[in-house]
């Protein structure tokens, strides 16, 4: 197998995952998208691991997939922290910080 | 004797093993932890002393050159006796011991020079991380000896002075845990060998530093000092970091030696060396209070004198400096000292000694008064690391750290009994009140101005030597003049220290009749007839005449000889020099006497304009506080739109305004002056621009989260586009 | 043409065919559909997809992780922050920005720089390690994990400590 063709659907998945987190107005939503992002970067790090023939890649994989998870609980706590203050989980509604 | 040096870890073991005790079990020992404190900083001196023997044992017997053949052992043993005994005395006056071993090595010496002194190292793997091995061990040479012993002379002291000094404060045991630990930093700090062993030691003394600056943290000044320092040299570790990383690819190990070595042979790149040496001196800059990011350590005057003397005098402000002076491999190659005429460290040292020396003049507070004569003096190191004169900026460190850890705690023995640091207000004529304290504060001041024969002096002079270029060094005749006129500034502001504190009618609470003024107890004045006398001895350990046996014998031990050290060429005492530097001390002190005891030339300052405005510019620090406060500090706090119009309205305004009205007051070319240092052409320039830029910036601060992403995105694919097209 | 390579890898290709597209089809909905709870189940094969593509490389701990932490935990985890925050569980017009265009703005370019890229690095380069002798079983990982990368596995752990209990301060009621 061509190791282009994986890094070409991590390359889209990448994107998809992108447009997703920069469109999408739903807190978790945006939270899924970073999901995606996170899965191009996990179909890169094992196919590269398989091109060199190390294991590394799927080390770090296990890494990333933990983090995801931890990255996916604080997000949801602070969407659900959100949710209580203003009654919405609409991320552009969340502008305190305008200049 | 000679496995001591393979042990020395024993020492900052010692200390935090201390550390440990004195937190868990201190509040319940009779002396509430101090005597566990001062009895392993004792240990720990006499085991630096032994590896001070076994280490010139070392240096006069290179493994690999002399075998171990009975009459040498012998002759060698019978001369580390000898200088134990010598080091214990004055622990600088090594000379005499050394005499007597010289004298039945004369034969060999000569031909000993050029032998290289290998260091003794040990070595352990600590972790192993993604194929990369992470060692620790300790690298033992002439440098780290001589720093273990100034440390635990010093530390040693100040533990007995803080017995009485801070007796029967509320945190007394967590202060001399914090010594302890403090103590066990700084030790292994001189010693480490990895790089990564190296930033720990680093960061523990920076610690410690903002636990002991913030020890009476209750008052807002005090936790503010704290903080500040903490933070201060936050933005120079970042330097650090950088630099260790570079060097750790570049020479791809953690081993300091090795760095070194590969630095000194060119294994690697000069412009890597560059940007290393470039990213180490921000990390110099913010730990030994060089000129720009100085700013914390007169504030960090808000901890206990004691502490002032052991980290903001004498050890821990000294380990930017050390950290030069262990890696001098890297930043000779990097700033190619030996041959450039200017190099970045140079020129930071010569504007830091001078800016500090100046400084020191317009403050009312002794401690501070010490402070930026502490910048001034880490400056002269600093210098003298630019200018090649290892030897002289190393020396300096070793006779400095005595004398000024001397004035802190003289002043903290003054403050003690007037219970305040303001000399105009609350001091003058302690002479009579405090004969002993005065007589060694006296003693101090005069090796600090560098008046021969006290230690300022040797150390002084021979950095001088080094920047005029004697002895085949690159000579840099601005830092000399810098050099010179900045020895003149200390003779005449510890002069006027000495005046307003000691001599004139007492004031304030000096005055108070209630509260007499009383000489301090033996715990704090024996530490200072210590310190006076090593102040007095300390300068001949490097004593530049005589027979082979006494001359340079400082230079002799320290300076390592072997493959990761660059070979350097060494200054030879210069006769107009060291008239000069000792009439640029004793002209100052003339014209200080004149000013002061005489009365002569007051009222300068209201009517010359020109001494006015430079006074006002003084008192005010070269406004770099408000710089960093005003525009740095609240710049960040908000989004940058606010803080760049926030900025706009205040600070420049008011700086702006405030120099201007100093400005149009004085002659041409003060306004020159100022207007091209500090204030006006950084500031002022920028000013129109920064409104126009902050009112352009403003339309993109909509707060919505998104709206940055996308420009982060786009930003990253742009460049991202350059990386894969352009290059 | 990535069909048409080898022939002894024919099959593996053709799967690969229908899992990309598969993946690519699933993540296109999670990030257009306008049902939270749609989406949800969308990641679901994505993520499904993702670990497939792991099993065809030989990873196959990996694989099963992928789906029993992502698939198992986090893909409950969205849809249990779907019901508390009681977004609407049916159509909800209002789940793009009005300004999702940026998105695309963004979006393109970065597939058009990341594909050039990429096509440019590693042209032809081949994945060869599927025979058996080089192959990764789960005992390499875990020998890798346990020597070579422990400090970062240590790190890992305290970082998932520290994460749980961040979480539970943030969304505890006071």
């Amino acid at each position: 197998m061509l190791l282009n063709q994986f890094l070409l659907l991590a390359a889209v998945l990448f994107s998809i995952g992108v447009y997703g987190v920069l469109a999408r107005r739903n807190g978790v939503l945006v939270l899924m998208s970073i999901e995606l992002i996170l899965n191009a970067v996990n179909i890169n790090l094992v196919a590269f691991g398989a091109y060199h023939g190390t294991v590394s890649g799927q080390v770090f994989a296990l890494f990333v997939i933990a983090v995801a998870a931890a990255e996916v609980g604080v997000g949801l706590a602070i969407v659900l922290l959100l949710y209580r203050n203003r009654q919405s989980i609409a991320v552009d509604e969340v502008s305190s910080m305008k200049g | 004797m000679s496995s001591l040096l393979q042990h020395v870890w024993i020492l900052p073991a010692l200390m935090g093993l201390s550390f440990l005790t004195i937190l868990f079990f201190g509040k319940k020992l009779p002396y509430k932890g101090a005597e566990i404190g001062i009895f392993s900083v004792g240990v720990c001196l006499l085991l630096a002393l032994g590896s001070g023997v076994a280490w010139i044992d070392r240096s006069n017997n290179p493994p690999e050159e002399h075998g171990a053949t009975a009459t040498a052992e012998h002759a060698g043993e019978e001369g580390a006796a000898e200088e134990e005994h010598a080091e214990e005395e004055g622990a600088a006056t090594d000379e005499e011991g050394a005499a007597g071993e010289e004298g039945e090595h004369a034969a060999e010496e000569g031909g000993e020079e050029e032998h290289a002194v290998p260091p003794v190292l040990t070595e352990k793997t600590w972790f192993s991380s993604g194929g990369v091995d992470f060692t620790v061990g300790t690298f033992v040479d002439g440098l780290s000896v001589m720093m273990l012993i100034v440390v635990s002379i010093i530390s040693l002291l100040v533990h007995i002075y803080s017995t009485d000094y801070v007796g029967g404060d509320r945190r007394y045991t967590h202060y001399f845990a914090f010594l302890s630990l403090f103590t066990a930093s700084m030790l292994m700090l001189v010693m480490s060998r990895s790089t990564v062993q190296f930033i720990t030691a680093w960061e523990l003394v920076g610690l410690c530093s903002f636990a002991l600056i913030g020890h009476w943290w209750e008052e807002k000044p005090n936790s503010d000092a704290a903080l500040k320092a903490f933070l201060t040299n936050r933005v120079g570790d970042v330097g650090l970091l950088v630099g260790m990383i570079i060097l750790f690819f570049a020479a791809g190990s953690f081993d300091i030696p090795a760095i070194n070595e590969a630095a000194a042979t060119g294994e690697i790149r000069h412009f890597l060396l560059l940007v290393a040496s470039c990213c180490l001196l921000a990390a110099v800059m913010s730990k030994s209070g060089q000129f720009v990011l100085h700013t914390w350590l007169p504030d960090a005057m808000a901890g206990p004198t004691p502490v002032s003397a052991l980290i903001h005098a004498a050890t821990m402000v000294v380990a930017g400096i050390f950290m030069v002076a262990r890696f001098y491999g890297v930043f000779w190659e990097g700033f190619s000292i030996g041959t450039a005429h200017v190099n970045p460290l140079a020129v930071v040292g010569a504007v830091t000694l001078l800016f500090g020396g100046l400084l020191a003049f317009v403050q009312s507070d002794i401690k501070k008064v010490l402070a930026y004569s502490t910048v001034s003096q880490l400056g002269y190191m600093a210098m003298a690391l630019g200018v090649g004169a290892w030897t002289a900026a190393v020396f300096h460190l070793f006779t400095h750290a005595f004398f000024k850890a001397g004035l802190f705690l003289g002043s903290g023995s003054v403050a003690h009994s007037v219970h305040s640091f303001d000399m105009k207000q609350d001091m003058g004529g302690m002479k009579r009140f405090m004969p002993k304290t005065f007589a060694t504060f006296v003693v101090c001041s005069v090796a600090l101005a560098g008046v021969p024969p006290l230690a300022g002096f040797w150390s002084k002079d021979e950095i001088l030597a080094g920047a005029s270029g004697s002895g085949g060094l690159s000579g840099y005749p601005v830092m000399l003049w810098m050099g010179i006129v900045g020895g003149g500034l200390t003779a005449a502001y510890m002069t006027r220290c000495i005046y307003l504190t000691f001599f004139g009618e007492p004031r304030g609470k000096a005055a108070d009749p209630h509260h007499a003024p009383h000489e301090s107890g033996p715990r704090i004045v024996v530490p200072l007839y210590i310190l006076a006398g090593l102040a007095i001895v300390a300068g001949f350990a490097n004593f530049p005449f005589g027979p082979e046996s006494i001359k340079l014998r400082f230079e002799h031990y320290v300076e390592p000889v072997a493959g990761y050290f660059p070979e350097i060429s060494h200054p030879t005492f210069t006769l107009w020099i060291a008239v000069a530097s000792t009439g640029l001390a004793l002209v100052p002190i003339g014209l200080a006497y004149l000013y002061y005891w005489q009365g002569r030339f007051h009222g300068l300052t209201e009517r010359v304009g020109l001494a006015r405005a430079g006074h006002t510019l003084l008192v005010n620090k070269y406004y770099l506080d408000h710089l960093y406060t005003g525009v740095i500090a609240n710049g960040t706090k908000g989004p940058v739109a606010r803080a760049t119009y926030w900025f706009n309205q205040n600070v420049l305004d008011g700086i702006v305004n405030g120099t201007a009205t100093v400005a149009v007051a004085v002659a041409n070319w003060t306004y020159r002056y100022i207007d091209q240092g500090v204030v006006d052409g950084t500031i002022n320039g920028s000013g129109a621009a920064s409104n126009g830029i902050g009112q352009a910036l403003r339309q993109f601060q909509t707060g919505r989260v998104q709206q940055y992403g996308a420009l982060l995105f786009g930003g990253a694919v742009v460049l991202a586009g350059i990386f894969v097209f352009a290059i | 043409m990535i069909l048409a390579a080898e022939e002894a890898l024919v099959a593996q290709n053709i799967f690969f065919g229908l899992i990309a597209a598969g993946t690519i089809f699933g993540a296109l909905r999670v990030v257009t559909t306008k049902n939270v709870v749609h989406a949800a189940l969308w990641l679901v094969l994505v993520l499904a997809g993702v670990g497939a593509n792991f099993l065809l490389v030989g990873a196959e701990f990996t694989g099963v992780t992928q789906v029993l932490v992502y698939i198992g935990a986090i893909v409950v985890l969205f849809l249990f922050g779907t019901m508390l925050t009681r977004s609407p569980i049916g159509r909800d017009e209002d789940v793009d920005n009005p300004a999702w265009y940026l998105g695309l703005i963004v979006a393109v370019p970065l597939l058009a720089l990341l594909s050039y890229a990429v096509w440019d690095q590693w042209g032809d380069d081949h994945i060869d390690s599927l025979t058996p002798a080089a192959a990764q079983t789960t005992a390499d990982v875990s020998d890798s994990i346990f020597s070579t990368y422990l400090v970062a596995f240590e790190a890992i752990g305290f970082l998932l400590t520290a994460a749980l209990i961040g979480a539970i301060v943030l969304a505890r009621k006071e």
